[in-house]
């Protein structure tokens, strides 16, 4: 039934990666048409990147500007990034177009629902002439596609009213699409089954459309070019397409199942977070107890008396969010209970960017707390790696009995990769710090192993070893409440050294694209990575070599950070913020001497940025 | 068991004279009764006076931040429901700062026991009004009176739509273990307030109502199933009048015991739980006793339940089998 096989476009162009950009009303169906391309990608062995830029307002007024959701999309081999711009805009609406072309690459395609570039659509989107393309001088190749009475017509004996047909306008722009870059139009309709599973007269609909969008791009492929797209030698496996902040609660899972200690999350709604309150919820299938809570205190409140209870605890929230819970994190550190606390993080201060992606809290997470009060941060690089640091952050917790604070962000959240399913094997086992049989008798709360000097933790109804733990501070051999003096500094001490000790515990910091000509060390942390390697590689492909550090663990840092930064003669950091990861260096390692880059637009970094942000430094 | 079991090795620092004294005693008593080994018994408390019971435990105890016991109790009972868990709490610390996991921990009838001690007053603090203290009350920060009203425990719980409410002073220790008990019994939220007295910086704020020469008229024990009788010789009783309650001297006026109300502290319907536990002790006695005890389902058992069910349904031994069983592709 693939037409598919029977039509040879008329050019066809062999492409490493493409950038695709759906753009349309914060109705329109951007974000679905755009992770089924996604998908339908991923399945065919492309790597994916994806970036998802929606508005705060869930329905802005139609057709404006400020309603505007855009969803980016890279496929292709080597993609470490959704890409800087686009070959491929869609514009559902003149407010889109409007939104959207600055993203277009030089040479690219832009492809406009002509039905919608009518008077009140121009109108609502601030034009002044009725010719769109000449008012913004838009010079790149327009393909006009009449979407809305395509879509109508397709649907034309459904029955079905004038708004249902309009929501169908995206499934044609899909088939369109997945004629263009020669995706297999069965695997956009099976996940249209699935996704409308309960729905099969909505399936049966825009199964239609998705033809009718297929088949209209065979019989205009005179007029466009269509696209090969190269593949990635991967690893043989099973593969899914995953989230970010999906791959975080499932890491948090195979840690809980890696420790035998039950999940339980607590937590409250808050963008851009709350997807890993959603697939935790959905995971009462594994035995995951997943609570929404009345505020953000409770949720970590409730977290922390599921650790004291004996499970693994975990809130996840935003900036604010972390504000919020900052007391209750410093019970977890005096209590020396395992907690892990995830922060999503998007623009602020305050409700600053709810939905856009930042990396503005780091200082918050090092030091938003009272009192000394020194906690493990770490933070993931890509959507998948958000399963890798979330295994990790958990790992930590339990195995050195403090809370971890894990610095994700809206961009790698709300993005996806492709991603090869592990086998349980692939993972440690967590020891969980029980206490020993031997230590049963006369037991104390605050005893501790030589090695980490992490607490044993005695769990209710497991172990009978009744306790008092709290927020005062306690004597260091008894456990009992202390005001003394010297005690206060040796308990101060000792969080502080157990802190530092979990760096004999974590790996060594890598350094990418690295070589003996490198003189320029180019540092991130966290969700930036893909925007900095691929400027790594741009960078040395132009003869300028420079080397990458990306940390994923920021407190402690690796053991060989400070060797590592006093090779090169220049280090230059690269972050969102306005320079808090290299504020940190900097007071660690003095004489090193660090530049900046540093970008807080709400938006995640463009390759060409940290390109021109290097050479300015050299 | 013994009282003794649940006494934990250290001293015990509240102000002589304190009221704290005494709900100590009873709930060691009250959890001897209950027979829960203290291993198998969970105690979280917040901040204040009262708040530093835990210490005072030999059971799993819990001395966590300002406000937060009920949250954190929540997580440790759904994490953990084969434990007892009890929440300690003063009025500053359930009802001002921690006021909204006071009414969301009611609400979801998580299966806890709360011990609110009221004194109407901050302690710990020295001296300042909290908000159970009564208008134009004079203290530290309220130099002049305060000028707002306050709180009525009751009335919060059965606005959060309660399901187990009972009350008893501090003083007195029979009815105090009475009612810890029945709370323990209770599978839900079990609020329990104690009229408590604070000898430093509120001395004698209930003694209006507590003092053994008014007690009997100012009070009455409510007992599910008995007549609502007070009074030295129990000579006074309440009796329908309307829509409320009214206090009447059985065989004077022409009421005979026949008219005197049954209490049914399992009634679904709260409303007559809520005008006796409204009763202030002036026109109409202070009610002390269980005043509702109405069966519901807990949060922490139905958390377990759904749970169950839905491992069952689907069947994955691991997140692995999860994960393939959505949308997946094989590279070979």
């Amino acid at each position: 039934m693939n037409s598919m096989e029977t039509s040879a476009p008329a050019r066809v162009r062999s492409l490493e990666k493409v950038v695709v950009r759906f753009s349309g009303d914060s109705g329109d169906g951007m974000q679905l048409a755009g992770n089924i391309f996604t998908n339908v990608s991923a399945a065919l062995g492309n790597s994916v990147s994806t970036f998802p830029d929606y508005p705060a307002e869930i329905r802005a007024p139609q057709g404006s500007l400020g309603g505007v959701s855009g969803f980016q999309v890279s496929v292709g081999c080597n993609v470490h990034t959704p890409g800087d711009q686009c070959d491929v805009l869609v514009a559902m609406n003149p407010a889109a177009l409007k939104q959207g072309y600055k993203f277009l690459k030089p040479g690219g395609v832009i492809i406009i629902d002509t039905d919608s570039f009518k008077e009140d659509g121009l109108r609502k989107a601030k034009f002044e002439t009725d010719n769109a393309i000449a008012e913004l001088g838009i010079t790149a190749q327009v393909v006009e596609v009449p979407v809305t009475s395509q879509t109508k017509a397709a649907l034309e004996d459904s029955g079905m009213d004038n708004k249902a047909m309009m929501k169908c306008r995206n499934i044609f722009v899909l088939g369109l699409l997945c004629w263009l870059f020669d995706r297999p139009e069965e695997g956009a309709r099976k996940m249209l089954r699935e996704k409308f599973a309960k729905k099969p007269a909505v399936f049966e609909a825009n199964s239609k459309v998705l033809r009718a969008g297929y088949d209209y791009g065979h019989n205009i492929h005179a007029t466009v070019s269509t696209f090969r797209i190269d593949t990635d030698e991967i690893v043989p496996g099973v593969y899914t397409d995953i989230k970010g902040n999906e791959a975080t609660a499932w890491g948090l899972i195979m840690a809980s199942e890696k420790s035998g200690r039950p999940l339980f999350l607590g937590s409250y709604p808050i963008t851009p977070a709350t997807d890993i309150l959603h697939e935790l919820a959905k995971r009462k299938d594994l035995g995951v107890k997943a609570c929404q809570m009345e505020d953000e205190i409770a949720g970590v409140c409730s977290a922390i008396g599921a650790s004291f209870a004996g499970s693994l605890g975990v809130t996840s929230t935003s900036g604010p969010g972390l504000a919020l819970k900052g007391e209750a994190i410093g019970l977890a550190v005096m209590a020396e209970l395992p907690l892990v606390v995830i922060d999503v993080q998007r623009g602020g201060p305050s409700t600053g960017l709810p939905t856009k992606t930042e990396q503005t809290d780091l200082n918050q997470a090092l030091y938003g707390r009272n009192g000394e009060s020194p906690l493990v941060v770490v933070a993931p690089t890509s959507p998948k790696n958000c399963f890798d640091m979330a295994f990790e952050a958990s790992r930590i917790a339990i195995e050195h009995m403090t809370p971890v604070i894990l610095l994700s962000d809206a961009f790698i959240g709300n993005g996806s990769s492709a991603w090869r399913v592990p086998e349980a094997s692939d993972y440690p086992e967590i020891k969980v710090p029980y206490v020993p049989e031997e230590l049963r008798e006369g037991w104390r709360a605050y005893m501790r192993r030589d090695d980490t000097l992490a607490r044993y933790w005695a769990i209710p109804g497991r172990d009978a070893l009744p306790h008092r733990l709290g927020g005062l501070e306690k004597d260091v051999k008894t456990g009992a409440i202390s005001t003394d003096p010297a005690n206060h500094a040796r308990m101060v001490e000792i969080r502080r050294e157990k802190i530092e000790r979990v760096a004999a515990d974590i790996p060594l910091q890598k350094v990418l694209c690295d070589s003996p000509e490198a003189e320029t060390l180019l540092v991130g942390w966290g969700g930036t990575f893909g925007h900095l390697y691929t400027a790594a590689e741009e960078l040395n492909r132009q003869g300028i070599a420079v080397a990458l550090a990306q940390f994923r663990y920021i407190s402690p840092l690796p053991a060989n950070t400070g060797e590592i930064l006093s090779r090169y003669k220049r280090v230059i950091v690269a972050e969102l913020n306005t320079g808090q990861f290299a504020d940190y260096l900097q007071a660690r390692f003095p004489h090193v001497e660090i530049c900046r880059i540093n970008k807080t637009e709400g938006q995640p970094f463009l390759v060409s940025e940290i390109v021109e942000g290097v050479k300015s430094h050299l | 068991m013994t009282p003794q079991d649940f006494k934990s090795d250290q001293p015990v620092r509240w102000c002589a004279g304190c009221g704290d004294h005494a709900v100590l005693n009873s709930l060691h008593k009250a959890m001897a009764t209950l027979g829960v080994a203290p291993e198998m018994t969970a105690v979280i408390s917040g901040i204040g006076c009262s708040s530093r019971l835990p210490y005072y435990m030999n059971t799993f105890g819990f001395h966590t931040i300002h406000g937060r016991a009920a949250a954190v109790a929540t997580g440790f009972k759904v994490a953990n429901p084969a434990m007892t868990v009890w929440q300690i709490s003063g009025d500053g610390d359930g009802l001002a700062i921690g006021g909204n996991h006071f009414i969301h921990a009611v609400r979801r009838n998580v299966d806890i026991n709360m011990l609110l001690l009221n004194n109407k007053i901050y302690g710990l603090t020295k001296g300042q009004y909290s908000p159970t203290s009564d208008r134009g009350f004079v203290s530290k920060s309220s130099p002049y009176g305060t000028t707002e009203d306050p709180f009525i425990p009751a009335e919060l719980v059965f606005g959060a739509r309660g399901n187990f409410f009972a009350r008893t002073i501090d003083v007195d220790l029979a009815t105090s273990q009475e009612v810890m008990v029945a709370a323990a019994r209770h599978k839900g939220a079990s609020v329990v307030e104690i009229l408590q007295n604070c000898m430093i910086f509120n001395n004698g704020i209930h003694n209006r109502i507590t003092d053994r020469e008014v007690r009997a008229d100012r009070t009455i024990h409510l007992r599910h199933g008995e007549k609502m009788l007070f009074g030295k010789n129990n000579e006074k009783g309440l009796v329908r009048d309307g829509f409320l309650v009214k206090a009447v001297t059985v065989g004077e006026d022409g009421w005979t015991i026949d008219d005197v109300l049954v209490h049914d502290a399992h009634a679904q319907s709260n409303f007559l739980h809520q005008q006796l536990a409204m009763m202030d002790g002036e026109e109409l006695p202070l009610a002390v006793g269980v005043i509702r005890d109405v069966e519901a389902p807990s949060y922490d058992e139905e958390v377990c339940r759904q749970t169950d069910e839905v491992r069952a349904r689907k069947g994955f031994t691991a997140l692995r089998d999860m994960i393939l069983a959505g949308d997946t592709w094989t590279v070979s």
